[in-house]
């Protein structure tokens, strides 16, 4: 299995990459901040990116998407990742289409896979309900009703959540709260009787959402996969999200860490270059070396995920993990190391700081999957 | 198209005979794990505590396959890089013993293809290649450590013979070794770097003495090695005269590799092998129901084992990239430097893992320790070496700053140590 970009992949980089130095910079994420943006992202760039076909990238062909896998759509995270570029990417094609493609009824995917590869369709998945990830603790219930089921709960933390035309909610239709069992999906739409979103303001300048289910009813057709048998489909869509939010974890942590080896070859100090001094040049190593065992993790889930599908939990689990510890170190590094500019709203630093500890908690945070991968692995 | 599936017929062929050469001539003793006393060092007198490991090695090396891409006319297998990993993996599959262990083969060899003459290259590839002749390096000095090229060992012409005198230290297995490749001073009069000279010598050779240096593990590995007034041939140095320093570089990144291997130790047994994985150690000691009591050693086990796999992600990355390039890179000293911490991580881990019993010192009574307990603490102690030899951890790090993120230099005097 290659670890390394072949050339279509390399191309699709170099693509990506201008689109993102062009127009999806770290100045539009700031611009959306300052404005209040009432989407908070840019329904145009969106257009033109799935008009690129990179909302479909790994969605089948016969569903309307490109089959190009998912180390194409990584490739795509990765590089927006570097300019913290928010998009509907994570919330719609990585979870959301994920989850319909592996869950759902032929005539589900065909209904709704098309809508996302061609933009006209946001999704968000409706799943934590604590300020920590964990995804069997489910108290939301469906219980039966005439039409179908009837939604109780509450969820926080919901990606996209006030954008998204179709909510993936996950709630309880029989078990005790932290059981694997009993676990169902169901697609909800954003206008549903009962529902009620509330956007909230994260550190990242991202979107998320808090939402509240009252008696909203959903009928047999709406559900994802099988009552009761819902954690299964779960499971897969978290590990093929936990893998592409690693990638745009990568991109981040390469974009703070190069600029700051920028930083620290220009800014002088006692009549030298910040970056002669050896207490600093090891700090760049150690961190150049965490970021190595990154790139590998990485692209070795996606090599993977495109290939045998061996392993996959394991290898979601040392991507996150591994990331999220090294996106903290590289951003609070990258802060000090800039000095005072880098404490400045006028610098970016500051935004990859942030970002680094909200998408940490996204999808569990680096504890999380050690705790994961000492399980998965026995002891 | 026509080409690549004619390499892929004659690839197929390649491992079809290989498996079965391996299983008529690989002896099933030499299928099993090895111990740490029946590694096989070769040299002039041979120790072969398992009688079938000699058998093993006489018919590897008779294919020249102790030393696989090497060339044919100096007694190497002559293969190609494709058809070395098919028979890498073909050993893989029968867990066949490596038959040789050597600095021949993992340090000099390649630095005397690359620059060795054609003399040079007959009276010692074919040697090393049929493990004949064991090999130390002497580069380390008493006043030379990090700061290799200081060196003073010095070497002067008299006649066609070179006369060496001064001394090493830190030369592994000096004592056991036949030849030395040496690192000497041949210019005192230029700038550190610009007057050293490579040079091997016969170990046997008048005024050479060893005496091995007892270490914190109670083993002695190393050695100090002295050299007075000893007479080399001049035909015995290797590249251009001064020019040792470039030799010693390179030979220094292909001993990097070689030592970053240690680190692998604890992502490969994790999967698939029983009982060698750290946490089936820990579980042993202090699992309660299938899960390890301590919760902190569990976390620092499970980020232990999420380092080393992706680690050994990163070495096969290395290695696809390397196919791209040639040889070892900078990445070697960032592969060494990972490579060993884990090793000296895992050992620690080992240790808590074990409690008192993996900090016995001998047994004296049967029960008291048993032999893979005995062997935590030696081996614990021997792992701090791993950031000291080869270049220490620090100077892999001055060494990634510059060449890799291109950090400039605080010193003049650190630049020439590593230009």
């Amino acid at each position: 299995m290659s670890l390394v970009l072949n050339e279509d992949q390399e191309m699709l980089k170099d693509t990506v990459r201008g689109f993102c130095r062009d127009q999806a910079s770290v100045k539009v994420l700031r611009h959306l901040r300052d404005t209040r943006d009432p989407l908070g992202y840019s329904k145009n760039l969106w257009s033109e990116m799935c008009a690129l076909g990179w909302a479909g990238m790994a969605i089948p062909e016969d569903c309307g998407g490109f089959g190009f896998g998912y180390g194409g759509l990584g490739i795509v995270l990765e590089e927006t990742g570097r300019t913290l570029f928010p998009s509907p990417l994570v919330a719609t094609v990585l979870l959301g289409a994920t989850a319909i493609n592996l869950g759902g009824s032929e005539a589900q995917r065909q209904h709704f896979l098309p809508a996302v590869a061609s933009g006209e369709l946001l999704l968000a998945l409706a799943l934590e309900e604590t300020a920590f990830h964990n995804p069997a603790r489910i108290v939301c219930r469906a219980e039966k009703s005439s039409a179908g089921f009837k939604i109780n709960g509450n969820k926080t933390f919901v990606l996209d959540g006030h954008i998204a035309d179709k909510l993936i909610l996950v709630a309880r239709t029989s078990g005790e709260t932290d059981s694997k069992d009993g676990i169902s999906l169901f697609i909800v739409d954003n206008n549903s009787a009962g529902l009620h979103i509330d956007r909230t303001w994260m550190a990242d300048s991202r979107n998320t959402a808090n939402i509240r289910c009252v008696d909203v009813e959903v009928t047999a057709a709406d559900v994802l996969g099988e009552i009761d048998k819902g954690y299964e489909i779960l499971e897969k869509t978290l590990d093929i999200g936990r893998i592409g939010l690693a990638a745009e974890m990568l991109g981040s942590i390469k974009e703070v860490f190069e600029r700051t080896m920028e930083y620290l070859k220009q800014r002088q100090q006692f009549g030298v270059v910040l970056g002669s001094f050896q207490a600093l040049q090891h700090r760049a190593a150690l961190m150049y070396s965490e970021i190595e065992l990154c790139r590998s993790a990485v692209r070795k889930a996606f090599s993977e995920l495109d290939g045998t599908q061996e392993n996959i939990p394991d290898l979601a689990s040392i991507a996150k993990s591994k990331l999220s510890e090294v996106f903290e170190l590289v951003s609070n590094e990258a802060v000090q190391l800039h000095g005072g500019i880098g404490m400045t709203d006028e610098f970016d630093i500051g935004f990859y700081l942030k970002r680094a500890r909200v998408v940490q908690q996204c999808l569990g945070d680096a504890a999380f999957h050690r705790d994961r991968y000492a399980t998965l692995n026995g002891f | 198209m026509e080409d690549s599936r004619h390499e892929e017929f004659r690839q197929d062929d390649f491992r079809k005979s290989t498996r079965a050469w391996l299983e008529e001539n690989c002896p099933p003793a030499m299928r099993t794990p090895m111990p740490e006393d029946e590694i096989v060092w070769g040299g002039r007198n041979p120790v072969f505590k398992n009688p079938d490991s000699k058998v093993w090695l006489e018919r590897m090396a008779a294919q020249g396959w102790t030393c696989p891409t090497w060339p044919g006319e100096y007694g190497g297998g002559g293969l190609n890089k494709a058809q070395s990993v098919i028979l890498a993996e073909e050993m893989q599959r029968i867990r066949a013993r490596n038959p040789l262990n050597s600095f021949g083969i993992s340090m000099l060899g390649p630095v005397l293809l690359e620059t060795g003459t054609h003399e040079q290259k007959m009276e010692h590839i074919p040697a090393i290649v049929r493990g004949e002749i064991r090999w130390c390096q002497g580069y380390s000095e008493p006043g030379a450590g990090s700061d290799l090229a200081s060196l003073a060992t010095k070497a002067v012409l008299d006649g066609d013979d070179y006369i060496i005198n001064g001394a090493k230290i830190w030369t592994s297995y000096a004592d056991k070794a036949d030849w030395i490749f040496c690192l000497v001073r041949t210019d005192f009069e230029v700038p550190k770097h610009s007057g050293i000279s490579f040079i091997l010598f016969d170990m046997r050779s008048k005024g050479v003495t060893t005496k091995p240096i007892k270490l914190i593990s109670g083993n002695s590995v190393f050695c100090e090695t002295f050299f007075d007034d000893v007479r080399v041939p001049a035909s015995n140095l290797i590249g251009k005269l001064n020019d040792g320093w470039a030799i010693a570089k390179r030979l220094l990144q292909h001993e990097r590799t070689m030592i970053s291997g240690f680190g692998l130790g604890g992502g490969r047994a994790a999967r698939g092998s029983q009982n060698t994985g750290l946490e089936a150690v820990a579980m042993a000691y202090r699992g309660d129901q299938g899960r390890l009591s301590d919760p902190v050693l569990r976390d620092q086990i499970a980020q232990h084992r999420i380092d080393s796999e992706a680690f050994a992600f990163t070495s096969q990355r290395s290695a696809q990239e390397a196919k791209q390039s040639r040889g070892p890179n900078a990445t070697s000293s960032m592969l060494k430097n990972y490579g060993c911490e884990l090793n000296k991580r895992r050992y620690e881990l080992l240790l808590r893992a074990m409690g008192t019993q993996a900090l016995g010192w001998e047994s004296v009574n049967p029960e008291d320790f048993g032999p893979q307990e005995l062997a935590a603490a030696r081996d614990w102690l021997r792992s701090k070496g791993n950031s000291i030899e080869g270049g220490t951890y620090e100077i892999q790090l001055n060494v990634i700053a510059k060449r890799v993120l291109g950090l400039p230099d605080m010193t003049s005097m650190l630049a020439k140590q590593e230009n």
